[in-house]
């Protein structure tokens, strides 16, 4: 199996930060938010791979850095410190040496987000083709046919009715919106995908066809993904491996199963005891 | 004969943090696995059978001890140490598990289940399909349940659909965890026939039968487990 994705000591510090702050924060702790300085340590430390077709997912509470790992992948926010790699065919991007322009290129081209709001990736101003066609234009396709016929098709892959597609995503459902993000996502093919808690607040029957979208997606695909939730059923299904993130650090990681049948870590021991 | 997977001193104890507790599992378990061989675990309840089988597919961490596995290309893997990457691709291409529970997901036909491992190595969808088929109807699961999921199926028709879809891509290595548990005597006669048929394809196969009857049919060798000692409170382990 091709890695794709090599982190290595990931920190992002929200404040001006002080020696202190590693010292005095993390699950010891129990807080992020330094005592001396009033810096928050929402990532420190965080280290993994994830290979070519592979699903990881990130699980944690709210404030425990998970979403600060994608963002910082995504370029939506900058580290403080660490290092991390694309492997991509031939090349290597070496995401936070890139200059801001090849940052846009590298996003555009070969990386997918699909958040939690779809006002963060949505363009509510144009209509759901239209959101599509801005990322197909961003990648150097011109032709307006071209970009109509590929629009349509990946609405139509991810369940979106070809005749709304020159609605505003504002007139869609939740559920909707997501598939239109996700269509938007995957239009340059990318192979590596950031899923930010996308069927948080969605029905169930809602939540279960996404998901049911994503697996499929994985497997016609080959995308590799980080899923980020902090629903264990979500995990459950997706995940083949998983990472488990307490106040900004990694507190346990194993093949999915394992740790929902032998999680280590008191905290997991928790986590996993008190889900529905 | 080839040795696939060699057990020494393994042992797996739960460690509950919020109640202090250490609660053994298993301890000191000393097996081995041939090439086209069943190897039968037996012992009362709470002998820790299904936790050896547990470990050896890494769904548990071993607390100690070796599980050697000889994959496909020789190399011999100690199961206990392999790296998560290395355990997804041997359960990808060589270690499969037939648990008494089918988790699947609840929106996919019986077909589709059973014939999805095949398609995750990349056979296409008729010929996995068509295997599919005819495991179902080997193990006299009604056609007219194949197009439906198997979340309504009776006990049995869902541990015929977990049997079909853990033999269809023919494992190296296959744990079986009371595969028959619920099944009528004539169609645990089909199971029993399966197996015997697969063992002289040469898959080695880890098992626990709930009837003694199976052990001895199927059964090239036989391990006896016994309950481990008694839960350790740690806090009175320290006090005294």
């Amino acid at each position: 199996m091709k890695k794709i994705l090599e982190v290595r000591n990931l920190t992002k510090i929200h404040g001006r930060g002080c020696p202190q702050c590693i010292d005095s924060t993390g699950p010891e702790a129990d807080t992020n938010i330094c005592p001396h300085c009033g810096s928050v340590v929402a990532a420190y430390g965080v280290s993994f791979d994830l290979h070519a077709g592979e699903i990881l997912g990130i699980m944690g509470e709210s404030g425990s850095g998970k979403s600060t790992v994608v963002k910082t992948l995504y370029f939506d926010d900058a580290p403080s410190a660490g290092e991390a790699i694309v492997f991509d065919e031939a090349r290597q991007w070496n995401l936070f040496a890139l200059n801001a322009a090849e940052q846009r290129w590298l996003r555009n081209h070969r990386l997918g987000m699909v958040y939690q709001n779809p006002h963060l990736g949505l363009n509510f101003n144009v209509s759901a083709g239209g959101n599509i066609a801005e990322r197909l234009l961003m990648s150097d396709l011109a032709h307006y046919g071209e970009i109509r016929e590929r629009a349509r098709r990946l609405l139509a892959r991810t369940e979106v009715l070809p005749e709304r597609m020159d609605e505003s995503p504002k007139k869609f459902s939740g559920g909707m919106q997501q598939r239109v993000q996700i269509a938007k996502a995957l239009a340059t093919q990318p192979p590596l995908l950031y899923l930010d808690e996308v069927t948080t607040g969605l029905d169930l029957s809602v939540q279960a066809r996404i998901l049911d979208l994503i697996l499929e997606i994985q497997q016609e695909l080959n995308t590799a993904m980080i899923v980020v939730t902090h629903d264990l059923g979500v995990i459950r299904l997706l995940a083949g491996r998983t990472i488990v993130m307490k106040y900004g650090r990694i507190i346990e990681s194993g093949l999915t199963d394992q740790i929902l049948e032998d999680p280590q870590h008191a905290y997991t021991q928790r986590l996993v005891a008190s889900a529905l | 004969m080839e040795t696939i997977l060699k057990i020494e001193g393994l042992s797996k104890h739960f460690l509950l943090h919020d109640q202090t507790k250490l609660i053994p599992s298993c301890a000191n378990v000393d097996l081995s696995v041939n090439a086209g061989q069943l190897t039968a675990l037996v012992g009362p309840t709470g002998a820790g059978k299904s936790s050896v089988l547990k470990c050896v597919y890494r769904t548990y961490l071993p607390s100690g001890g070796r599980i050697l596995y000889r994959d496909g290309s020789g190399h011999s893997i100690d199961l206990a140490q392999a790296s998560e990457h290395q355990m997804l691709q041997l359960r990808h291409a060589e270690i499969g598990f037939v648990t008494q529970f089918l988790h699947c997901l609840p929106r996919k036909s019986a077909l589709d289940v059973v014939a999805e491992p095949l398609l995750t190595r990349g056979e296409n969808r008729e010929v996995a399909q068509g295997k599919a088929r005819e495991l179902l109807a080997l193990l006299r699961v009604p056609e007219r349940l194949w197009a439906v999921p198997p979340a309504t199926f009776s006990g049995g028709e869902k541990q015929r659909v977990n049997l079909a879809r853990g033999l269809i891509a023919r494992p190296r290595l296959l744990l079986l965890d009371e595969p028959t548990a619920s099944l009528d005597p004539a169609t645990t006669d089909r199971v029993v026939e399966l197996l015997q048929a697969i063992k002289r394809e040469g898959v080695a196969m880890l098992a626990i039968f709930h009837h003694p009857d199976l052990v001895r049919r199927l059964g090239d060798r036989v391990i006896e487990l016994a309950p481990p000692v008694a839960v350790t409170d740690l806090l009175e382990t320290c006090a005294s």
